[in-house]
């Protein structure tokens, strides 16, 4: 079977996701302007200590060989620990994603102590200044200490994950060169226009010719960086396909489950229109994977729409889901991003339709200046 | 250099896991984290087979594998020896 046959197998969906995130909390410490799940306070709904245990050992039963664990900051949640060791104890391996800011000497070596388990620490940019336009003030240094932390707890190699915006980009090397000077492995990703996304996508995106210059970096270096297979969008730009599968795996071997329970198509989409059920209905979360309407739909063969008349669509697939509902376009129409640029003749068509607004918002709440006194 | 791998005696590395999927399996190494796509029902109940005690040709053999299709069955299992799945 070939790559492109086991693509088209792939695409009719798993007998159980191969990349599960699962977003522990909608509670952080940060407030990044680009956070996919508008986190930053707690939901009383979340999932207590069984329920999550109970998913756990259903996940278990399916053979899920490991999940990536999220939030929020997934470290805030007092069972982590509990979590994390049960999870692994029943065979399921755990990468989490962190800001760093718990990663203390002790949870560190705690932390070096465990296998089957990956850390990404999440950094936008190689200097405070860079980084901390989107991350928020301090969390650079943060980062930074967490990683030294875990290079003197032996934690051994790690993930330094970066989003990659306008003001980033030219970071790519030096990005590479910090994770190496740690051991660690660089993953890049793609910025969505989800959660608070939405608003700061317009400002943060790479230009056309920036998009250029990640295709042509990730020619070149992309054997040695994960992507999360992000940016299968670029494919259009050139002969040579990215690493990666090249699909959109929503539904079909990735979801999302939110810190409530609720199961997503992909992190990308926490919205009713791409939510399949919840781990707490009945039948749980084997049911929502393998009979919702939802990811039976997603399973089936989709239209090129309005990008069947492109000759590189079976490059591109079209693009990111996500990134054309948040910015109001069709989905069987070219990604906002398109390379051959008729994402931005898209825009403007849509630019008087009314796009979807998140729909779920654990932000804080702004900071409003009060004004002490008689008026 | 080696023999061919048909006349080694392989078997799964305990730390791979073996997930059933329509087009065959998904296997996962615990230890290095690979994961592989086994892309026929044939290579997984080849591969279940394989258990140390017998030559891959006679593992071969035992599953009634056609001898034509033994280079492509070669090929594969190179693959997931390379990637540490089989020892």
């Amino acid at each position: 079977m070939s790559k492109t046959q086991l693509v088209e197998q792939l695409k009719s969906g798993l007998d159980a996701p191969i990349c599960l995130t699962w977003e522990l909390t909608y509670a952080c410490n940060l407030e990044c302007v680009h956070c996919l799940s508008s986190s930053g306070r707690r939901d009383p709904r979340e999932l207590t200590t069984d329920e999550a245990k109970a998913v756990l050992d259903e996940l278990h039963d399916l053979q899920v060989f490991y999940i990536n664990m999220g939030g929020g900051e997934p470290m805030i949640r007092r069972d982590f620990f509990e979590l994390l060791e049960y999870s692994i104890s029943r065979g399921i391996g755990v990468k989490f994603s962190t800001n760093g800011a718990f990663i203390d000497t002790a949870k560190a070596k705690r932390l070096a102590a465990m296998d089957y388990l990956d850390i990404q620490i999440s950094l936008d940019g190689t200097d405070a200044v860079t980084n901390d336009a989107v991350r928020g003030e301090g969390s650079y240094d943060t980062a930074i200490q967490a990683m030294n932390h875990l290079r003197e707890a032996g934690f051994g190699e790690f993930k330094i994950s970066v989003v990659v915006t306008r003001y980033n980009v030219d970071q790519l090397d030096e990005s590479k060169a910090l994770a190496d000077e740690y051991g660690a492995q660089l993953r890049i990703t793609r910025l969505r226009p989800s959660g608070r996304g939405a608003d700061s996508w317009h400002d943060l995106h790479p230009t056309q010719a920036q998009q250029r210059q990640i295709y042509d970096w990730l020619v070149l270096n992309g054997e040695n960086v994960l992507t999360g297979d992000s940016f299968f969008h670029l494919n259009a730009l050139g002969e040579e396909p990215l690493p990666g599968l090249n699909m959109c795996g929503a539904g079909r071997v990735v979801c999302l489950i939110d810190p409530i329970g609720d199961v997503y198509a992909c992190p990308f989409v926490i919205h009713d229109e791409f939510k399949a059920g919840s781990v707490r209905d009945d039948g749980g979360f084997s049911q929502v994977w393998k009979q919702s309407d939802l990811f039976t739909e997603l399973r089936e063969p989709q239209s090129a729409g309005a990008c069947s008349g492109c000759g590189e669509f079976d490059a591109c697939q079209g693009g990111c889901m996500a990134a054309k509902f948040f910015t109001g376009l069709p989905l069987d129409g070219p990604d906002p991003e398109c390379v051959k640029g008729h994402g931005e003749a898209a825009l403007l068509a849509a630019s008087s339709v009314q796009v979807p607004k998140p729909m779920m918002d654990h932000s804080k709440p702004s900071r409003v200046p009060v004004t002490i006194g008689r008026r | 250099m080696t023999d061919s791998l048909l006349e080694q005696r392989l078997m799964l590395h305990p730390q791979v896991a073996l997930r059933p999927e329509p087009f065959g399996a998904l296997a996962y190494h615990y230890g290095n984290r690979k994961l592989v796509f086994l892309k026929h029902p044939d290579v997984v109940r080849l591969v279940r087979a394989l258990d140390g005690t017998g030559t891959t040709a006679e593992k071969l053999s035992e599953c009634k594998i056609d001898a034509a299709r033994w280079p492509s069955f070669e090929h594969a299992l190179a693959n997931l020896h390379a990637s540490e799945m089989l020892k």
